[in-house]
């Protein structure tokens, strides 16, 4: 999926700012303006721990936020299949409120469509974030050296197994819920306490593993992950020996990798865990010379390779 | 009374300790063939091979379920779900596999009904919902998720529901490996598998060591598992004892889950089996009871493929034995990728060529 995106996007739409191949765009001519857009399928649309209307202003708030911008502003595009459950769409609508409120953005300009009934699955969501940087702040993928060291704001994979709980047929209850949150003022917090954090970015699709994938790439360094270090809860991890999932392959919705230079580290980890969002952060690794890709230290004290997700997570047999 | 102390070594100390004891008792080259493809991976995830001398040689053996599903049984799969009347429902893993010149995805992709299901259970549930289709099951597997389908089709049978089928195509594991200690290439031990073991247990293996001379460990999957396991065989090959080892007693029991067992024998009855890379295999198939018969797609309807052709150049059947790696198949890594498998064992989180890609597939160029 990813090759088949990225030599589409090179073919017909390749320019300075999509080539830098970052979650955000810093708007060429206001070089200040951060954008990103993002569309919201998640199927069920209802989880615990949140719902496709939280999910599409937090995953747009927090695309901006890793570029260091202050969002200000989203837009809000519904596509909704005839016949989908009113009541069901005001709920929706409610959560869209309280996160957008919680993560102090404004929602400036929206659209509906109704397509008919069997032309879409329920209801999906368009969202794009706008947001306000300085000038002499630069965070990206592209920035990323070695030496620096990469933190967590807390566990990873719980997004990934709270969806997988209540999707259809798959009988298993776990205490998990979705962390699925904005993450904008944590990101504050944390820019206003480290002058030099070199990339964010929130490992959703794919998860840890394919976005320290991507940075490695689009930094060309080695990064080096410790098994011990990375903040898994039980109950996911349990759930990922029973349906032969890795966790980290598994989404997440409120977590921010964070690259930082190696003496800034503790400090932004202290700050990291002042805010609820990021009480279990932790360093999970660092950035190191050689060739670009992922090495995980394991728990027993060997190597091996942390490749990127391809095609979709398909449980086993056996 | 001294403790023991090694009960309450953190595994690290335990892990270094095996380490060392392996080193000291290989005294010359060894094949040992982890027969579960969640070995394989286990193996590659937890980077054993980093932790064990080179004069072992590990290699992955035929045990993915879809990696040893030959080509016409595939073939089938996707005739029938290019049926109006047909949804389709399998396990996940099943659904990349190319066969002739298609995949369960491809046709998903183009409008097929292929539904994942992680239960057979729930197979039963869609055809309920869905009372003017048939719902075929694809069955592949070993006697892990075999007892899980004869429930279901019993299940069926009790409750009359009449529009579900199974298209049949599982495998047992103990006459696979009997097929592997005939053959010339003979591995030196056995890892046993874990999943299959708890339903078949330990004595089904004993052959091995009696009649093959081949030593066997039935292993779990952590690395303190999988170390005392390779250890075990070390041990037992330096000291010339033959045994079959169950080290996987919080899960395995000698006779094995009975129940499971009783349910597979009122269900299923044996057959022989086309295997990916082994061949026919006798008595290593399973095939419904004849009171069973009607849930068969088989005996419903004529399934119309062509000759099922296997991609000429493709290694997957002898690394299914175990004669090559996958670094020796000219398409591996090359043509022959996770997002465009060309053979099977590049499909399965469980296949060597897929473990082989995800986990190693540098170690080829820095050598």
């Amino acid at each position: 999926m990813r090759k088949l995106i990225e030599s589409l996007v090179s073919r017909y739409f390749s320019n300075p700012t999509l080539d830098r191949m970052n979650d955000f765009a810093l708007v060429m001519g206001g070089d200040n303006l951060v954008v990103s857009t993002d569309s919201f399928v998640v199927k069920p649309y209802k989880f615990p721990g949140g719902d496709i209307g939280k999910l599409a202003v937090c995953g747009s708030v927090n695309d901006v936020a890793c570029s260091g911008a202050e969002v200000l502003y989203i837009t809000l595009a519904f596509i909704i299949e005839e016949g989908f459950n009113i009541a069901e769409l005001e709920n929706i609508c409610k959560s869209i409120k309280e996160a957008s409120e919680e993560a102090g953005v404004i929602i400036i300009t929206g659209d509906t469509k109704v397509v008919e009934n069997g032309a879409a699955d329920g209801i999906y969501i368009n969202t794009t974030g706008i947001g306000i940087k300085n000038t002499d702040v630069n965070i990206g993928g592209e920035f990323v050296k070695p030496g620096d060291k990469i933190i967590i704001n807390g566990n990873i994979g719980d997004h990934a197994a709270a969806i997988l709980s209540c999707r259809e047929g798959l009988c298993f209850t776990t205490p998990t819920v979705s962390d699925c949150a904005p993450l904008n003022n944590m990101v504050k917090q944390l820019m206003g306490g480290c002058k030099q954090v070199r990339c964010m970015r929130d490992p959703t699709r794919g998860g840890v593993a394919t976005a320290l994938n991507e940075i490695a790439r689009q930094s060309q360094v080695g990064i080096r992950i410790f098994e011990q270090a990375l903040p898994i809860d039980q109950s996911v991890v349990g759930a990922c020996e029973l349906f032969g999932m890795d966790p980290l392959y598994m989404a997440n919705e409120g977590k921010l990798l964070i690259f930082v230079a190696g003496d800034e580290a503790d400090k932004a980890v202290e700050i990291l865990r002042a805010n609820k969002y990021g009480a279990d952060a932790a360093i999970i690794g660092e950035v190191i010379e050689g060739r670009p890709g992922v090495v995980m230290k394991t728990s027993i004290g060997s190597s091996r390779i942390v490749d990127e997700l391809t095609g979709e997570i398909l449980p086993r047999i056996c | 009374m001294p403790m023991n102390s090694d009960r309450f070594a953190p595994p690290q100390e335990a892990i270094e300790k095996l380490k060392r004891m392996i080193d000291i008792r290989v005294k010359k080259d060894i094949s040992i063939m982890e027969v579960c493809g969640t070995h394989t991976m286990a193996i590659f995830r937890h980077g054993i091979r980093d932790m064990i001398p080179s004069k072992i040689k590990l290699i992955s053996g035929p045990g993915c379920p879809v990696c040893v599903t030959e080509n016409p049984v595939i073939d089938k799969a996707i005739w029938l779900s290019q049926q109006s009347d047909i949804i389709i429902a399998s396990f996940g893993d099943m659904l990349r596999v190319p066969g002739s010149s298609s995949s369960l995805y491809f046709e998903k992709a183009n409008g097929a009904k292929v539904q994942v299901v992680y239960s057979p259970l729930l197979a039963l549930e869609l055809a309920l919902k869905n009372p003017d289709k048939k719902v075929v099951f694809v069955a592949v597997g070993f006697e892990t998720t075999i007892p899980a389908i004869a429930v279901a089709i019993k299940s069926a049978k009790q409750r009359n529901i009449k529009n579900f089928y199974v298209l049949c195509a599982h495998k047992t594991v103990p006459k696979a490996l009997q097929a592997l200690a005939q053959m010339d290439n003979k591995v030196d031990g056995f890892l046993l598998p874990g999943h299959v073991s708890s339903i078949i247990g330990a004595n089904a293996y004993r052959f091995l060591a009696k009649d093959y001379k081949i030593p066997g460990v039935i292993a779990g999957f952590e690395p303190l598992d999988l170390m005392n396991a390779i250890y075990k065989i070390v041990d037992m090959i330096d000291g010339s004892r033959i045994e079959i080892l169950n080290e996987y007693k919080r899960v395995v029991s000698d006779n094995g889950n009975t129940k499971a067992q009783e349910v597979i024998a009122e269900v299923f009855a044996p057959c022989d089996a086309s295997w990916r890379g082994l061949g026919v295999i006798p008595g290593s198939g399973l095939m419904l009871q004849d009171n069973y018969a009607r849930f068969d797609i088989e005996d419903n309807i004529r399934i119309e493929i062509g000759e099922s052709r296997e991609p000429v150049g493709c290694l997957c059947g002898q690394i299914l034995c175990g004669t090559k790696t996958p670094p020796d198949c000219k398409f591996f890594g090359t043509q022959c990728v996770p997002e465009n498998p060309i053979g099977p064992c590049m499909v399965s989180s469980e296949g060597t060529c897929a473990a082989y890609y995800k986990y190693s597939r540098f170690e080829r160029n820095e050598e």
